[in-house]
């Protein structure tokens, strides 16, 4: 409880550090040429781009949205070390970073603040259920907008024409996950259960379609909801199944238990889910079923099989004197791939630069960044993970087009053993 | 054959927990004729307080068993003075107003019951600790643990102890006779707020039990747990016909059976038309038909008007 309310007033303090750097630098700098100006003619007017970022900074999320601002702030300092300009003017980018609270309601909130201050792009949010509602709103501005976490397929499935990703979303993870229980896992019988939320069931039907087409027989598909708790009639069914592969697709608070009640029921099966339950909670709640017949998987790439993952690790380090939680590198690329479209476009103007950022070939520190005709990551790969001593560890990365320099690296996983993930 | 077996035994351990729940909405609906929609929120306090206790003492070298019995000896005082102290603030003042005002007060105790808990215990999942052997036993290809096997025999001995107090003891044959007309009952020098409070603290200690249970049955523990678990123990009284204490058993074993039942073979039966999503749908479904032909429930007597 202490450690969580120092940590609280630790990002506050920070957020208001940031913010009132922010703030104040402009000013300074705007006074700062203003008696040099007086002698000499003044050099190419500066112009300052906002760019807004919107992540979940209180509350339980908030070191992951605190992990997010830092990533994107990063790539905004070497923007303006780098001197940028645009249509001959020197440009100035600045961060509005918001607190959405996780909370679609305030999601939306944050979203018309930032189409109000005419901020030039955004960047975020954090999570799927403030990301679409806010899209929309984007949407109607005209207003281009990044997300580098949000992985429902929804996001991008509206038809926002200003709504692009840079991770894989639920599509590609579930078929990632049925090619893997059917190759990898080499299952011939799979049971799928669902929470029937718009999460769950959209992993699920993904995962289902990929395991038919590597022909593996889906023997059961059961249903629950993310407020159950006792999972043992559907269970005993798939029991009777035989399967050789359940896959539950819906969050930890469920994935947990159901590990645990499979155990008490003797199904012999692998465990898999998706990236809802590929957190240290499910460990805690599978208790003693948490063993080597789990795996999860999680959009992207763990940092050390990242083109550029090393570099990047030691540059945050170095800025922030923090660790990567989980998305920063993410938002760091998403941050790039809006400059560089502004770059390409020569101008910060929406209507101008949003063209370009479909066109978008851009060598990340996650990955070769292309976008299709949705805005959806062109091949988004996908990592797994099996518990091993009371951890996730790092398994292999299936899909997506990692940036080339991550070829001859490609047999590195093999050789790279789990083990030495911390 | 196996797998009947099995789906057998799951309904029969859920079901002991949602008669003992159900144990404590009829006696006092056959006392007071008050619905306590609060009950499920009660086993949720049971729940999380056996828990925090159990955690405090998990370090130590007790062993696991005797943790959770101290555990569970601490959850049960704190939810009977819970159950006391919500009939003597929320219900007694209203026990003269009309049936309505009771049953929205109920409502709002259970909303600020949740509240209360999500306040202390947050809003996170608990992990019920390990404590207890889950090494499974066979029985006819099926398999259920040492902990189930308790839970069954826990619940079946508490229900046969409470039908002997209600039907051969003093207090008992004072509860009887509250709830048959509490006016005269009370003419007849029995104490009726006194009797009524002891059926809140009864009830309240038995959700305790079933807090504990369900916590350890399924490790998990959460601040909005009592409201699914209300809403099906409810279910099942109203099935076994509410007011009736064998009722409230048989139809919490019915009710469980059938949910087992229903998500286990309902998708064969019907050929994939419908799946284990209409689990509770099959439930309240079986609760209707049995509402039209038998309006008190499977046990329900009819009931003479009150004058």
């Amino acid at each position: 409880m202490d450690i969580r309310m120092k940590n609280m007033t630790l990002c506050v303090a920070a957020a208001l550090a940031v913010f009132g750097c922010g703030k104040e630098e402009p000013k300074s700098e705007a006074q700062a040429p203003a008696p040099a100006a007086a002698p000499a003619p003044a050099p190419a007017p500066e112009v300052v781009v906002k760019i807004g970022h919107a992540a979940p900074l209180t509350g339980p999320q908030a070191h992951l949205g605190k992990d997010n601002e830092n990533g994107a702030k990063l790539a905004i300092d070497e923007a303006n070390a780098a001197g940028i300009e645009l249509g001959g003017a020197k440009v100035k980018f600045e961060l509005m970073s918001e607190d959405d609270q996780a909370d679609p309601k305030q999601g939306t909130q944050v979203a018309q603040k930032f189409v109000d201050a005419k901020v030039n792009g955004v960047i975020g949010h954090l999570n799927s259920g403030t990301t679409i509602p806010a899209s929309k709103i984007y949407f109607d501005a005209g207003m281009p907008q990044i997300s580098a976490s949000a992985t429902n397929p929804k996001y991008t499935q509206q038809g926002f024409k200003t709504a692009f990703r840079v991770i894989a979303n639920d599509v590609q993870q579930g078929a990632t996950l049925g090619d893997f229980a059917a190759k990898k896992l080499a299952a011939k019988k799979v049971a799928i259960i669902d929470d029937r939320t718009a999460y769950g069931q959209g992993l699920a039907d993904e995962f289902e379609k990929a395991a038919k087409a590597d022909g593996a027989e889906v023997v059961a598909r059961e249903f629950t909801n993310d407020k159950a708790t006792d999972f043992a009639a559907i269970l005993t069914k798939i029991k009777g199944k035989k399967p050789d592969v359940v896959f539950y697709s819906g969050m930890d608070a469920q994935a947990g238990p159901m590990a645990k009640q499979m155990k008490g029921l003797g199904v012999k099966a692998k465990f898999l889910t998706g990236d809802g339950g590929c957190t240290p909670e499910f460990i805690k709640l599978a208790g003693d079923a948490a063993g080597e017949s789990n795996y999860c998987s999680l959009p992207g790439v763990p940092l050390e099989q990242m083109p550029g993952g090393a570099a990047f690790r030691e540059k945050f380090k170095k800025a922030y004197n923090a660790d990567i939680q989980l998305y920063a590198p993410y938002l760091y690329d998403a941050v790039n791939v809006m400059i560089d479209s502004m770059k390409r476009a020569n101008s910060a103007d929406p209507a101008k630069y949003l063209p370009e950022i479909g066109k978008t070939t851009y060598d990340g520190v996650t990955a070769k960044v292309q976008f299709d005709d949705k805005g959806d990551l062109k091949e988004g790969p996908i990592s797994l993970y099996q518990v091993k001593d009371g951890k996730w560890n790092y398994l292999e990365t299936m899909g997506g087009a990692p940036a080339a320099a991550a070829a001859p690296a490609a047999p590195a996983p093999e050789a790279a053993k789990p083990a030495e993930k911390k | 054959m196996d797998i009947f077996i099995q789906q057998i035994i799951n309904g029969l351990v859920l079901g002991s927990i949602y008669a003992l729940v159900a144990l404590g909405y009829t006696m006092v609906y056959g006392i007071m004729g008050l619905i306590n929609f609060a009950h499920g929120e009660v086993v949720m306090i049971g729940a999380l307080t056996s828990l925090s206790i159990i955690k405090l003492l998990a370090g130590t070298s007790l062993p696991g068993p005797v943790v959770v019995l101290i555990g569970l000896a601490g959850a049960i005082p704190v939810c009977m003075a819970l159950g006391f102290t919500i009939e003597r603030v929320a219900y007694r003042p209203l026990r003269a107003a009309p049936r309505l005002a009771p049953l929205i007060t109920a409502i709002g105790v259970s909303i600020v019951l949740q509240q209360v808990g999500m306040l202390i215990w947050g809003r996170n999942y608990h992990a019920f600790p390990g404590l207890l052997p889950t090494t499974p036993r066979h029985i006819l290809g099926a398999q259920i643990t040492d902990l189930q096997v308790l839970i069954v025999v826990l619940a079946a001995l508490i229900m046969a102890a409470l039908i002997l107090l209600v039907n051969t003891t003093r207090i008992g044959r004072a509860m009887r006779a509250t709830a048959e007309n509490p006016d005269i009952a009370g003419l007849m020098g029995v104490d009726v707020n006194q009797i009524i409070s002891i059926t809140f603290v009864i009830g309240s200690a038995l959700a305790a039990v079933a807090g504990v249970m369900v916590s350890a049955n399924y490790s998990i523990a959460h601040y909005y747990m009592g409201f699914i678990l209300g809403l099906k123990a409810f279910t099942a009284a109203v099935l076994g016909g509410i007011g009736n204490m064998g009722g409230a058993m048989l139809g919490g074993v019915l009710l469980g059976l059938i949910e087992s039942l229903g998500a286990g073979y309902i998708g064969d039966l019907t050929g994939g038309f419908l799946g284990s999503n209409y689990q509770d749908v099959f439930a309240f479904f079986v609760l209707i038909l049995v509402l039209v032909f038998r309006p008190s429930g499977l046990m329900g007597e009819k009931l003479a008007e009150r004058a």
